[in-house]
């Protein structure tokens, strides 16, 4: 499904501030898979995330979705087969726009001078009401008005539009509360399942990576150090998880939001 | 009095379409197109050279495609060229004086007193009847009001909707599969082919063309535009650009009074200016002060 072949990014080559931020990795991605990324600070989590969706293009190595090289293909062309949510709920929609024109821009719905129909407007009152916060009768008010947890769920539901090849998730319930967090994380899933969409999801929580999805990476400094899924991630708990990291990459797992419960 | 009431509005829709043109790039698109001055001056220009060619309603597509040749140029160096946007309006606003020049045949002024002007010919076609003395406005308010509607309608298309979201976050547009460089540039086309549009008329209305005729229509638009703004806070593109429009004639007739009451001419740019700094700063200082309330208050 997606396949990173060695693929390496410096930023800054040639001045001080050079950083390898990505050193040769290497990935195979299978269809359906729900792929949960942690590490330290710096490890190269969302540089990794940024390398697949195209934000800036890899030094070296090729990046293979769904049997086509976009090694080479500009951001917005990848967003077609790619869906992507940050952590910074403002990131995913325009504020001074409403919400219906915010999907409608998502649906990539016809031609350039396309209307908004009414049939569209049914769809998109149908879609909203599955997320179940009462969006689907504010559809005409401007997303700037919206709380950070209804915006999140309207840019997943934005990203998911037309089913994307891949999900990235980016840490994208760590600026909710734990509530909505818990929320926007159960429709995370639902929509993912649903679609059978192929995600990759960075996390701080250690706990939601070992039990969300069906295979956990971890990176250190550029690196993947280690890959688990099947039965030998089932039997592996948090404690190891820190072991292992501290194994591995000889020094204790350090992340500003980290949380272990 | 009336007449002059009369002309202030007519100059006002005039300039109405340079604002709708700053409504587009500055208010949707989130550039500040510094341009703008040499594409009103170009519209003048090609219009004036059409009009003396013998055909004054061409010279109205003839000036809107000049105006978007100029936006598609500082679209380009902006988007493509790896120049900042205000250096990219700039320097083709420097270019245009040149080209506006050798548009108008080496010279600096073009006299339109015995051709043929679109305002000559609805004024011709209306002779006599009790419409006469009103023909410009009628004209000018006709197609201002052609161009609203089909800019609402067009904000509300797919690619509007895409020209709006560019100037409010980029981000989000690229993540829809939309390429926010074809956006800017059709957007800075389009603003452009009005502002020259706009430069056209103002010519035919003058019965002249003259390569100061741009000059701080930038300032004057702005001031126009955030005047606008005040009628209409935070509410739809419709209202936006019902607002744009008022704001130009508000902005004109508060100009022929402040003639009246002996404000000399020359002041026009100084007062536009002003109104431009008012309106931006203002809101700005009494954050500042809202802020500092609040700080006082929790201590």
């Amino acid at each position: 499904m997606l396949e990173l072949n060695k693929i390496s990014k410096t930023f800054g080559r040639g001045t001080v501030n050079e950083k390898k931020a990505l050193t040769d990795i290497s990935l195979k991605v299978n269809k359906g898979d729900f792929i949960s990324i942690i590490g330290s600070n710096g490890a190269g989590k969302s540089t990794l995330l940024n390398a697949i969706s195209g934000v800036f293009k890899v030094d070296s190595g090729s990046i293979i979705l769904d049997g086509t090289d976009i090694t080479s293909m500009s951001e917005h062309k990848r967003a077609a087969q790619i869906g992507r949510l940050f952590q910074d709920p403002m990131k995913g929609s325009a504020p001074s726009m409403s919400i219906e024109d915010n999907l409608y821009l998502a649906s990539g719905k016809r031609g350039w001078f396309a209307h908004i129909s009414a049939a569209d407007r049914r769809e998109f009152r149908e879609r909203l009401s599955m997320l179940g916060m009462g969006l689907e009768d504010r559809m005409k008010h401007p997303v700037g008005l919206l709380s950070g947890g209804q915006r999140q769920a309207l840019t997943l539901l934005m990203a998911t539009y037309n089913v994307p090849k891949l999900l990235l998730l980016d840490e994208h319930t760590a600026a909710l509360d734990p509530a909505t967090a818990e929320k926007v994380l159960d429709i995370t899933r639902t929509v993912i399942e649903e679609n059978g969409i192929t995600c990759l999801m960075i996390t701080h929580n250690m706990q939601s990576a070992l039990e969300l999805g069906n295979r956990t990476i971890m990176m250190n400094d550029g690196e993947i150090i280690y890959d688990v899924s099947g039965e030998k991630r089932r039997s592996t708990t948090v404690e190891d998880l820190l072991t292992l990291f501290k194994e591995k990459a000889g020094e204790k797992l350090s992340n500003d939001r980290m949380l272990l419960a | 009095m009336a007449a002059l009431i009369q002309t202030a509005v007519e100059l006002g829709l005039i300039s109405s379409l340079t604002v709708l043109a700053l409504y587009l790039s500055y208010t949707m698109l989130n550039v500040c197109d510094l341009s703008t001055d040499g594409a009103f001056t170009m519209g003048a220009a090609v219009g004036a050279v059409v009009v003396l060619a013998g055909h004054p309603y061409l010279s109205l597509p003839a000036a809107m495609l000049a105006g978007m040749v100029s936006g598609f140029i500082t679209a380009i160096l902006q988007t493509k060229m790896g120049v900042d946007s205000l250096l990219a309006g700039i320097t083709v606003n420097t270019a245009a004086y040149s080209v506006n020049i050798a548009i108008m045949g080496r010279s600096s002024l073009l006299n339109l007193n015995s051709a043929d002007t679109v305002f000559s010919r609805i004024g011709d076609s209306l002779d006599g009847s009790v419409l006469d003395p009103m023909s410009k406005l009628i004209l000018i308010t006709a197609l201002i009001l052609f161009v609203m509607i089909c800019l609402v309608a067009f904000l509300r298309t797919r690619l509007g909707l895409a020209i709006r979201a560019t100037g409010d976050n980029p981000d989000m547009v690229r993540s829809s599969s939309i390429n926010t460089v074809a956006i800017t540039v059709t957007g800075l086309c389009l603003s452009n082919s009005l502002t020259a549009l706009s430069g056209c008329l103002l010519a035919q209305y003058n019965k002249s063309a003259n390569i100061d005729i741009g000059t701080g229509m930038l300032t004057i638009a702005l001031a126009s535009l955030l005047i606008g703004r005040l009628f209409f806070r935070n509410k739809g593109v419709g209202h936006g650009i019902i607002g744009a429009v008022i704001g130009a004639i508000f902005f004109r007739i508060v100009y022929t009074l402040a003639l009246r009451l002996n404000m000399p001419a020359f002041m026009l740019k100084l007062v536009s200016s002003v109104i431009v700094i008012l309106a931006i700063s203002g809101p700005y200082f009494i954050g500042k002060l809202k802020e500092m309330k609040e700080v006082r208050d929790n201590a």
